[in-house]
């Protein structure tokens, strides 16, 4: 019977699955063994997948009362050593993000799936929208790491997932990913390896057993302190407030200020290991559409249209939105290239483009409900081509 | 013949307490004190190793106990102690989860939760002390600030009536349910170590004082004042009909304590994981980790 | 003639006893001890602690009066006092 059990935990093959499922087989193949969540519209199938698959293999399915219950019973299962998620869209996330900041705080790792909607309040509960991701970056109050993937596929759905779960653990943070409906929605081709082909990076724990003097919060160089289990005789104390190596409450603000430095400097400390880009056709590019998630595929689209005309067109896509690419956004600026951001929010990501290519940015807006056309996105893009080459860059973006 | 008083440096119960956080924050004559000691002696005397045993706090002067407790402990957010243990009862059974933590917590903010993890008969015990106020933040109204009561917040009287916590407790399906005061700190400990024992959602209201928040603007003076008070005042009814047993905290009124309810219900089991008598040594599925690959047995 | 009922067995019985230890520079002097000791065996120090409370004592004359019931023990607010049993005292 065991063996039957491990084997339901990746389900290798090629499917033909939507995203939500993706995302649930991802989290299956990665060996989450906890999920607490609450239905929501457009992220419910991850719930109901999770729901069947979890009890296959041993693994704890709950629904909880609301989004606040979701979240921190995901936080309090990780303490145990089991890898926990919840996904939830808009509205949910909103709740979750007071334990969002817990969680980054007191190195808690777990994954959190938004399957964005149209916001703000209910907004459009079935339709596409990209307008959380500043929300992802800045929700929780004070300053922490996020980490956070956009997937633009239903592979990616699964991808994605699995890394959210790897990164988590190796970095002790919570990990977003940022979905949206449309890839939330979708159903394409899956292929799943076999458990072999399956990254799985283990959670780094104290190497001694239970001793006296063990510092749970002491990050012994690497940033990222071990993270000792419950129940194992370490008898750690684990708070929301500022806390010592000890993980004892803290109030001076030299322990803060260190504290905090610390949590941030992960993100630079593992940069290149987090951040994840897809350049298309960029080498003589000198338009670059910068895009993610669903928009990106019309993005992609885009390009090929443009350089069918012969217009040096390419595209970055944000595999990782946070923490932000912009070294290679600033390399591309001292090249020469000019960036057009479609995003399905009101220009949100394009803030950052902008911060890093210290010019202005075109930007290609909808507030959700459907998605961006490649004729509209290559549009803009045609029309940004010829005010760069015309050197009258400031008309279009004004 | 026994010398008089031998003047010592630690206190017997400094093993079980983060003793080098000593002195903790809480005022003079508060009966956080109290509480915490029931429950650490109930910690010892129980049947679970020390280690197995988890202390979950929310916010407030009584979220503060997860602190000074040397269990494995967790401060977490305004309310949400209940879930965050829920989470980790449910993905280590073999822990022993207490929540400690505030009446304004448990019942307020964190009301949702109490609701549902009681419904659910989660296997964890709640230890809820009720100082009638805000005490933290200075003395604001809370969910069970009696009727016409004097806070930060209510500066003519409150015009809320309180909940009747054990009554609520007991409607949700709690399979036990108990109210005792920091001054009854004997049947509060068997209380306590009867409920960490008991399989389910047990729960224990423990009223206790407030001066600095409660106490002195109501005129029951210090400490001290509303230890007597709950000397004078105090019945023991185990059978007391539990509509009845509503606190408005005025001189003649009656405090009716006791162990109310003592019962059996089907205990919360997430589908597809088996008791942990019968519990898969796969269950928790970490490939590259063979450390993980079992479950300890309890 | 004055009956006096005794228990039959009342050469075995025996009364436990405690000895009270003191942490004086913990204690905030609430009286919770004092006030609610059954045996009246605590009073105030006449000293004052860093702190500035008047901690517990042993009131002359009580020196065998505990009988470890530890009510002192379990209501403490500040674990700054508590008793072990010692040698019973046999009726
Ligand atoms: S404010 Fe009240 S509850 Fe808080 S420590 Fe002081 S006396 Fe205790
Ligand atoms: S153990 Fe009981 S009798 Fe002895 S000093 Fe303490 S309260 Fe008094
Ligand atoms: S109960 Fe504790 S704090 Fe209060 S007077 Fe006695 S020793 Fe001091």
């Amino acid at each position: 019977m065991s063996e039957n059990k491990e084997d339901r935990h990746v389900l290798t093959g090629r499917h033909f699955m939507n995203g939500d499922t993706a995302c649930a087989e991802g989290a299956m193949a990665a060996g989450c063994s906890f999920f607490g969540g609450y239905p929501i519209t457009p992220s419910t199938e991850i719930a109901e997948r999770l729901a069947r698959r979890l009890p296959e293999v041993g693994g704890v399915y709950i629904q909880m009362e609301d989004e606040l219950a979701s979240i921190a019973s995901v936080l309090g299962a990780s303490w145990t050593g089991a890898r926990s998620m919840t996904a939830t869209s808009g509205p949910g996330f909103s709740l979750m993000q007071e334990n969002i900041g817990l969680g980054a705080f007191t190195e808690t790792p777990c994954v959190i799936v938004n399957v964005q909607r149209g916001g703000p309040s209910t907004g459009l509960p079935t339709l596409v929208s990209q307008a959380d991701m500043m929300q992802a970056r800045w929700g929780s109050h004070g300053d922490y790491p996020v980490v956070a993937y956009c997937p633009a596929s239903c592979q990616e759905m699964f991808d994605l997932t699995v890394l959210a779960f790897n990164m988590a653990d190796r970095l002790r943070t919570p990990v977003f990913v940022m979905a949206d409906e449309a890839i939330g929605h979708m159903t394409e081709r899956v292929v799943i390896p076999d458990k072999s082909g399956i990254e799985h990076v283990v959670r780094k724990r104290p190497h001694a057993g239970p001793m006296d003097g063990l510092l749970p919060y002491e990050a012994e160089g690497s940033m990222v302190p071990p993270m000792p289990r419950v129940g194992r005789g370490y008898r750690i104390h684990v708070t929301g407030l500022t806390h010592d190596e000890r993980g004892y409450p803290a109030t001076d603000a030299a322990t803060h200020d260190q504290l905090v430095r610390r949590l941030a400097g992960k993100l630079t400390r593992f940069a290149p290991e987090i951040i994840r880009i897809e350049e298309v056709q960029m080498e003589d590019a000198e338009v670059v559409l910068v895009a993610y998630g669903s928009t990106s595929r019309s993005a992609r689209h885009a390009v090929t249209i443009l350089r069918e005309e012969g217009l040096p067109v390419g595209m970055l896509r944000l595999i990782t939105a946070w923490p932000f690419p912009g070294d290679r956004i600033a390399q591309l600026a001292e090249r020469g290239c000019r960036f057009v951001v479609p995003e399905l929010n009101l220009g949100q990501m394009a803030l950052e483009v902008e911060r890093y290519a210290r010019q202005p940015t075109t930007r290609v807006n909808h507030a959700g409900g459907q998605s961006l056309t490649p004729d509209q996105i290559a549009e803009v893009a045609r029309e940004a081509m010829t005010c760069a080459r015309e050197k009258s860059w400031s008309a279009i973006t004004s | 013949m026994c010398p008089r008083e031998i003047v010592v440096s630690d206190h017997k119960l400094d093993p079980i307490l983060r003793s080098d956080r000593l002195p903790h924050i809480w005022c003079p004559g508060c009966g956080l004190g109290p509480a915490m000691a029931c429950f650490a002696n109930a910690i010892q005397e129980s049947d679970i190793p020390v280690d197995k045993h988890v202390c979950v706090s929310g916010i407030g002067c009584t979220g503060r106990v997860a602190g000074y407790l040397n269990v494995d402990s967790f401060h977490t957010t305004h309310g949400r102690a209940i879930p965050f243990a829920t989470g980790l009862k449910l993905s280590n059974p073999d822990l022993k989860v207490t929540v400690f933590s505030g009446d304004g917590d448990l019942f307020a903010i964190g009301g949702n939760h109490m609701l549902h993890a009681a419904r659910r008969n989660i296997d964890i015990t709640v230890i809820c002390v009720n100082n009638f106020n805000y005490g933290m933040t200075g003395g604001q109204l809370g969910p069970t600030t009696p009727y016409a009561a004097r806070t930060t917040t209510t500066p003519y009287g409150n015009p809320e009536g309180p909940l009747n916590i054990p009554h609520l407790v007991a409607a949700l399906g709690a399979v036990f349910v108990a109210r005792w005061t920091v001054l009854h700190v004997r049947q509060l400990q068997k209380a306590i170590a009867y409920a960490l024992n008991k399989e389910g959602f047990t729960f224990i209201e423990v009223l206790s004082p407030c001066p600095v928040g409660f106490g002195r603007p109501n005129d029951l003076g210090d400490g001290i004042d509303e230890m007597q008070f709950y000397r004078q005042q105090s019945i023991v009814d185990d059978r007391a009909p539990l509509e009845s047993v509503g606190i408005d905290m005025s001189k003649e009124s009656t405090l009716v304590l006791g162990n109310f309810v003592d019962r059996e219900r089907p205990v919360y089991q997430p589908m597809g994981t088996e008791p942990p008598e019968q519990r898969e040594q796969t269950a928790v599925y970490h490939p590259a980790d063979p450390e993980v690959k079992a479950r300890e047995a309890p | 003639m004055t009956v006096v009922r005794r228990p039959l067995d009342q050469s075995v019985l025996t009364i436990p006893r405690g000895q009270t230890y003191i942490i004086p520079q913990r204690c905030k002097g609430c009286r919770f001890c004092i006030d609610f000791c059954p045996k009246d065996v605590l009073e105030e120090s006449t000293d004052i602690n860093s702190k500035g409370y008047h901690y517990p004592v042993v009131s002359a004359g009580k020196e065998e009066a505990c009988i470890q019931c530890t009510f002192c023990t379990l209501v403490c607010p500040e674990f700054a006092i508590y008793t072990e049993e010692i040698e019973p005292e046999t009726l």
